[in-house]
């Protein structure tokens, strides 16, 4: 057998079926809101697209061109679409609205046999600074996942600038802001209470980062997060979730929705609103999005974006089922008959089957090779007889 | 959401499985008596609706990541070894013991390349490249304290409770690296899309520990 490089796949029939499904439900959602598919190349430079990616830089494939510039394979799409956004599209009017459905690749650490190449689904909203978009990617996201047929899935809204506020009113100043926040990175809640226990803070304060890992669940999250925090900045963060629930009960989503403020993504480059997506069965989550303000600065533009992506193959691992393949039917033809056997096959393609046009002399094993197919039918021999099946 | 679906919960086999089991106890959960010495790998309590994976200690984290359990009981040796993907919520404060430098009495290490034998490659060599020594990480599976004995290794990493062991055998600890004890660990998609449950044992644990 040849072997394959780690962490990368073949697709054979039954899956490659079930993606193309799957996908196209959530492509045509998409599209129903406006959404406009792009694809940009899977090779981009290191110093730029690799380097704003937030991938740990040990997860990138890397690589040289002829002239000796160190290429990436794209890590993720959202870093690829702020590049086009700054630069081909910029005398679009905004916001634009744009779709992928891309591979990715990220090497991986641990267990070669994980993905180090998948398919993500996603969508960017740029140019947009209301928390109405940040409200739209959320319903979207919804409205996605029910087209594809996912049932049991939650949807956790956290706010990297709330925190960051916080921390930062408590703490003094970002550094050490920082240094707590890599506790919450690392889900080491344990070293978090210690690290909290053995800074020289007010009881109140200490008490109040404490509290803060608390701040998960509905609407109560709001009034409970608004205690905590004093600066102007933080309640800012907070008054955009209350609107942000508003808009989430307009678009009639919220029973798929609940706050988690603990929540915070190795995706560094998110400013605001931040969510990830969870479904019953699979460990890992299926998806996530959010505010990016910061990002198409890299790239010399200043504006707001938000967006989000689906990982399709953790969303096919939710979904539970791998799609039968479509029936295929077979002619088998000897060469005295072939024009008669072109004829059918054309026919019944037209008619919208799956028919495989098949030389009988090139069979080995009939019994096999009939086998395969849904139905077959024979043109063998002399011509003018009936066809038989 | 269905509530029926147990809560399964992955525990070591062993000593933590004991005092684990008995702070379950202590925190108002209803384990069956037989509970302790059952040799099966997976028990059931409809009462409580609760599911246990019995496995090896360290792979009890690799069943959460994945999310075959939604919960875990792990020392704090195999979080730090393997860094998986799960919220650490809480120490449980049982199970202490901690992870040390051990080797035969009055030996120096080699000067160019000292070999260290361990269950633990990822803690050792992280805990010898900040001292900024340069060493050779053995891993083995068991029985670590033979490798001083029969020259495999100039030192030991392993986790050490009351030291028994070590003395039996003739080695001494150099120094401790860290302390431990078990974990309630959690998988991040559990923690949230069963996050009432989870809120529920965490502060009926929170206040036996």
């Amino acid at each position: 057998m040849f072997e394959k490089p780690l962490g990368m796949r073949d697709t054979l029939p039954n899956l490659y079926e079930t993606k193309q499904h799957v996908r196209s439900a959530l492509e045509t959602e998409m599209k129903r809101w406006g959404y406009q598919f792009i694809a940009t190349p899977a090779l981009e430079y290191y110093e730029t697209v690799g380097t704003a990616s937030a991938i740990l830089d040990q997860q990138l494939f890397k690589l040289l061109d002829q002239e000796g510039h160190t290429l990436v394979l794209r890590p993720d799409m959202t870093a690829p679409i702020a590049r086009v956004a700054a630069s081909k599209l910029l005398n679009e009017n905004l916001p634009i609205r744009l779709a992928y459905s891309a591979n990715l690749f990220r090497a991986q650490q641990r267990e070669g046999g994980r993905p180090a190449e998948f398919e993500q689904v996603g969508v960017e909203c740029i140019g947009d600074g209301t928390v109405s978009a940040d409200g739209e990617m959320i319903a979207l996201a919804v409205s996605v996942l029910k087209e594809s047929g996912l049932k049991n899935f939650q949807l956790s809204i956290g706010h990297s600038g709330f925190v960051k506020e916080l921390f930062v009113q408590i703490l003094g100043n970002e550094e050490r802001a920082q240094e707590l926040t890599k506790f919450l990175y690392e889900k080491n809640y344990v070293g978090y209470r210690e690290h909290v226990k053995s800074l020289p803070l007010s009881s109140i304060d200490s008490q109040r980062l404490l509290a803060f890992l608390n701040l998960r669940g509905g609407m109560e999250v709001i009034g409970k997060s608004l205690d905590l925090i004093e600066n102007e900045k933080g309640k800012e963060a907070i008054l955009e979730l209350q609107e942000l629930w508003n808009i989430i009960n307009d678009y009639e989503v919220a029973n798929y929705v609940k706050f988690d403020l603990t929540l915070v993504s190795h995706m560094s480059y998110y400013t605001g609103i931040l969510f990830e997506v969870y479904a019953d069965n699979v460990g890992f989550p299926i998806g996530n999005g959010g505010r990016y303000d910061g990002l198409l600065e890299k790239f010399g533009r200043s504006t707001g974006a938000t967006g989000f992506a689906i990982r399709l193959d953790r969303l096919i691992e939710a979904l539970g089922e791998i799609d039968e393949t479509a029936p295929v039917e077979c002619i088998l033809f000897s060469s005295e008959r072939r024009k008669e056997a072109c004829g059918l096959a054309k026919e019944r393609r037209i008619a919208g089957n799956q028919v495989v046009l098949q030389d009988i002399s090139g069979v080995k094993d009939l019994d096999a090779c009939t086998k395969k197919y849904s139905d077959v039918t024979f043109l063998v021999g002399k011509a003018g007889k009936e066809p038989v099946k | 959401m269905t509530v029926k679906e147990p809560l399964t919960i992955a525990m070591p086999k062993g000593r933590i499985f004991e005092e684990a089991a008995e702070l379950l106890r202590k925190a108002g959960y209803q384990l069956p008596p037989e509970f302790d010495d059952s040799r099966k790998l997976i028990i059931d309590v409809p009462e409580e609706n609760f599911r246990f994976i019995l496995s090896k200690p360290m792979d009890v984290a690799t069943y959460v990541e994945h999310g075959v359990a939604d919960l875990g009981i792990a020392g704090k040796d195999v979080l730090l070894e393997e860094e998986r993907d799960v919220y650490e919520l809480l120490d449980l404060k049982i199970s202490a013991c901690y992870l040390a430098v051990a080797g035969l009495p009055g030996t120096k290490m080699n000067d160019v390349a000292p070999k260290i034998a361990t269950k633990y490659p990822n803690v050792a060599a992280a805990f010898f490249r900040e001292q900024g020594e340069q060493v050779e990480i053995i891993k083995l599976n068991g029985s670590i304290e033979l490798a001083p004995l029969i020259g495999l290794s100039d030192r030991i990493v392993d986790i050490v409770s009351t030291g028994q062991t070590l003395k039996e055998n003739g080695l001494v600890e150099y120094e401790t690296i860290t302390t431990i004890t078990s974990r309630l660990i959690v998988n991040p998609v559990s923690y949230r899309m069963k996050d009432e449950r989870i809120t529920g044992i965490v502060a009926s644990l929170s206040e036996v520990i």
